[in-house]
């Protein structure tokens, strides 16, 4: 028994150390400097302040910003599930002996680099880029469609396009789950495809929804990458914010504020969704 | 029934469509002579993979990521596994606060991983170099390790861990000569992940970078000075290399199991 207790010191403390070090104290520290402020020469002031949330509150500009990013967000998942959703039907009870195949098709898409898919976008929606000399190319259009690129629709797309895989791999693990014979009886007591999809596919499925969808929204959410590459100052999203006060505008204070303020919307929902599965699954 | 049939495929087709365009777009404009975009590409070229192979900022950003990348493999997963088998293994108290945390850059913004190691950084004296890179990388992707390392402790036989046990063998012996050959395609193939995706890392690196720059950070300061056509031929070869590894890891990951992935194994634990 001894034995096994120094065993299992040994394979906890290692990790739950770095864990501690490394993820506990930094946001430990982000929640205490979003309490302090900056004196007049830039420096961080160590006095306990409630400066930066009041900030936060009475600017307008906060929650049109972080409306627009759960909008951005929103979108998000809506068209990753329009595209993912039929995309996992069509895997489990379609596809057939291809199914293998398609499947890592979907999973590929992961493995290759954000920057390099965003940036494709960029060629693709360029004025001079693939899409605008195509369109001009059959006369669609005379002169290049700016709205393509630097506008929320091109930080919504790129961004789809890296979340789809997310929700096509839930989405299928929860479609697998549904016994065939559920199906077959379904069919045998006279309910036609709709029927059987909306009755028994499409409720035994939600909880792949559910998470695919949360993976999808949080991480859109606090995405500043694609923003700053593919959208303009009409879609600045709120992690933007944050690396903007962490950089150029040099407010770390403010800035661990609205960073703290993410985390906590990020960690409500999460518990919001888990909360909800659980019903589901309960259910 | 067959109509809708032909539908749903053709819809998938769609679907595959969306999700390989970028990359066949990428491709294509890295061999056109006529620059960035332009429909439809008529003059065909190497000349911009001629101008990135003579670019050494760029060769030095590679070997950056490479030591990032290969430093973060071994740190997550010396982390990640005892992580993982204590997870699975044990139980102790805080243990359900334990595996929230340790999942917790999974599902966290980027951004806020890297600007709170940044504090932590600057809070303690250090000064931003690769060595902050690859603590960051490290705590963010130790995440990745554990949830598929986790997923890989699940499948293995507990009948050999037990026979083994019961022939006298000492919880490390049975570590070495049972669930560590059993884990093999497993970790491998983490291993694998994990380096693709800490040189593919911006967000959190963002923050973290001193002055040498890693691949991503390098092409990322480029890209805000506008699209060249080296970009797409970088950026072919960075797809090139993904595929590599997907087949590499694939293939040690289907000897043993039906294809989970991080991403199921992260969001639904």
């Amino acid at each position: 028994m001894g034995r096994s207790r120094l065993s299992a010191w040994l394979v906890t403390v290692p990790p739950f150390a770095w864990i501690a070090l490394f993820l506990f104290v930094p946001y430990c520290l982000l929640f205490c400097y979003s309490f302090w402020s900056l004196d007049a020469n830039q420096q961080v002031l160590h006095h306990w302040t409630f400066t930066n949330y009041l900030h936060l509150a009475t600017t307008p500009l906060y929650l049109t910003v972080i409306l627009r990013s759960m909008r951005i967000a929103f979108s998000v998942v809506l068209l990753s599930l329009a595209i993912g959703y039929p995309l996992a039907c069509f895997l489990v009870f379609q596809a057939g002996k291809y199914r293998r195949m398609l499947y890592q098709a979907v999973i590929i898409p992961l493995w290759i680099s954000y920057l390099v898919r965003a940036y494709a976008w960029k060629v693709i929606f360029g004025n001079e880029g693939v899409m605008n000399t195509l369109l001009q190319w059959c006369h669609a259009t005379s002169h290049p469609l700016g709205f393509l690129l630097y506008s929320p629709f091109a930080v919504i797309v790129t961004l789809t396009h890296i979340y789809v895989p997310f929700v096509v791999l839930p989405v299928v693990a929860s479609l697998e789950k549904i016994p065939p014979e559920l199906l077959e009886s379904s069919s045998d007591l006279g309910a036609n495809a709709w029927q059987t999809f909306v009755r028994v596919i499409l409720p035994l499925s939600l909880p792949g929804v559910l998470s695919g969808a949360t993976f999808a929204f949080l991480l859109s959410f606090g995405d500043f990458l694609a923003p700053l590459l593919l959208g303009g100052p009409s879609s600045v999203m709120i992690a933007n914010i944050v690396a903007n006060l962490f950089g150029a505008d040099y407010n770390w204070p403010l800035g661990a504020a609205v960073a703290v303020l993410i985390l906590a919307m990020v960690l409500a929902i999460l518990t919001l969704t888990q909360k909800l599965e659980r019903r589901w699954r309960a259910a | 029934m067959k109509p809708g049939r032909a539908l749903a495929g053709a819809y998938a087709g769609l679907a595959y469509g969306f999700l390989y365009l970028p990359i066949v777009v990428l491709v294509i404009y890295s061999f056109n002579r006529d620059g960035v975009g332009g429909f439809p590409p008529r003059h065909w070229t190497l000349d911009w993979y001629r101008t990135l192979f003579a670019d050494s900022a760029m060769w030095t950003a590679v070997g950056n990521s490479a030591i990032v990348a290969f430093s973060t493999v071994v740190l997550s997963m010396l982390i990640g596994f005892p992580a993982a088998y204590a997870l699975d293994r044990y139980s102790f108290p805080g243990k359900g606060a334990f595996q929230r945390l340790v999942l917790l850059p999974l599902i966290v913004p980027g951004v806020i991983t890297g600007i709170s190691l940044l504090l932590l950084t600057v809070s303690s004296g250090f000064h931003l170099s690769l060595v902050t890179v690859i603590l960051g990388h490290s705590t963010a992707l130790t995440a990745v390790a554990t949830t598929e390392i986790f997923a890989g402790l699940a499948k293995l036989d507990r009948s050999l861990e037990e026979a083994s046990a019961d022939l006298g063998a000492s919880r490390l012996q049975t570590l070495v000569r049972i669930i560590l050959p059993g884990l093999r395609t497993s970790l491998l193939g983490t291993a694998l992940l994990i380096f693709t995706l800490s040189m593919d890392e911006i967000a959190v690196t963002f923050f973290l970078i001193g002055r040498e720059n890693t691949l991503p950070l390098e092409i990322w300061s480029r890209l805000r000075r506008g699209a060249t056509p080296e970009m797409n031929a970088i950026a072919t070869l960075i797809f090139l290399f993904s595929v590599v590894t997907i087949f590499l890891s694939q293939w040690l990951m289907t000897r043993g199991q039906t294809g989970t992935s991080f991403v199921q194994e992260g969001i639904t634990n």
